[in-house]
């Protein structure tokens, strides 16, 4: 019976992460979602380029 | 006997661990997915100067919209429109196919959300996105 006790711990504890797993599985990543998405969007809007907004002083570029 | 039992758990543990390693990261770098990203880069430096003026705004549910069409001059109304409705196709398709790419088609609206709430907090000061009383310049 005493051979038993670590053997049915460890089962317990490996049961405890298997339903966590289970659970990651079925919910949404929220968390790594959002990480995807920030680096999606830093791509398409190109935020590492520039920083700040070079706003071009002069727009009479139209010669015309 | 007792051997075998815990091998038996180890092996299953591992079965179960496989799927949710996989859902720990969320996967972009799929050929539908970067092509959906360079059509939205490529449109990003005719989009800009109209969220900078406000005449085009973030919407909650991560798409764009006209939200001040006079922000824009006449001859480049039409212009702003297709925009946006070529920007919303993207959009659209990107969050399916983000969904699609991670085996959880289901997941669409959520990735939707998340999008939604980290497109405005990326936007730049000025400009406008929409809550739910309204829209807000940021």
């Amino acid at each position: 019976m005493k051979q038993h006790l670590p053997a049915t711990l460890l089962a317990l504890s490996l049961a405890s992460i298997l339903s966590a797993c289970v659970t990651i599985n079925i919910y949404f990543p929220a968390a790594a979602a959002e990480k995807a998405a920030d680096r999606l969007i830093d791509e398409v809007w190109q935020v590492k380029e520039r920083t700040d907004t070079p706003e071009p002083a002069a727009t009479e570029s139209e010669t015309k | 006997m007792n051997r075998l039992f815990l091998s038996a758990i180890f092996a299953l543990s591992f079965f179960f661990m496989q799927p949710a390693a996989m859902a720990a990261d969320i996967e972009i770098n799929t050929p539908a997915i970067s092509a959906i990203k360079n059509s939205m880069q490529a449109r990003h430096n005719q989009l800009a100067p109209h969220y900078t003026s406000g005449a085009v705004g973030l919407t909650r549910d991560g798409l764009i919209a006209v939200r001040d069409a006079k922000a824009v001059p006449l001859k480049d109304r039409q212009s702003v429109n297709t925009l946006v409705a070529a920007e919303n196709k993207d959009r659209n398709a990107l969050y399916k196919e983000i969904a699609v790419a991670n085996q959880n088609p289901q997941w669409e609206s959520d990735i939707r959300n998340t999008f939604a709430q980290r497109w405005v907090e990326k936007a730049k000061a000025g400009w406008w996105y929409q809550t739910a009383s309204g829209w807000v310049q940021k």
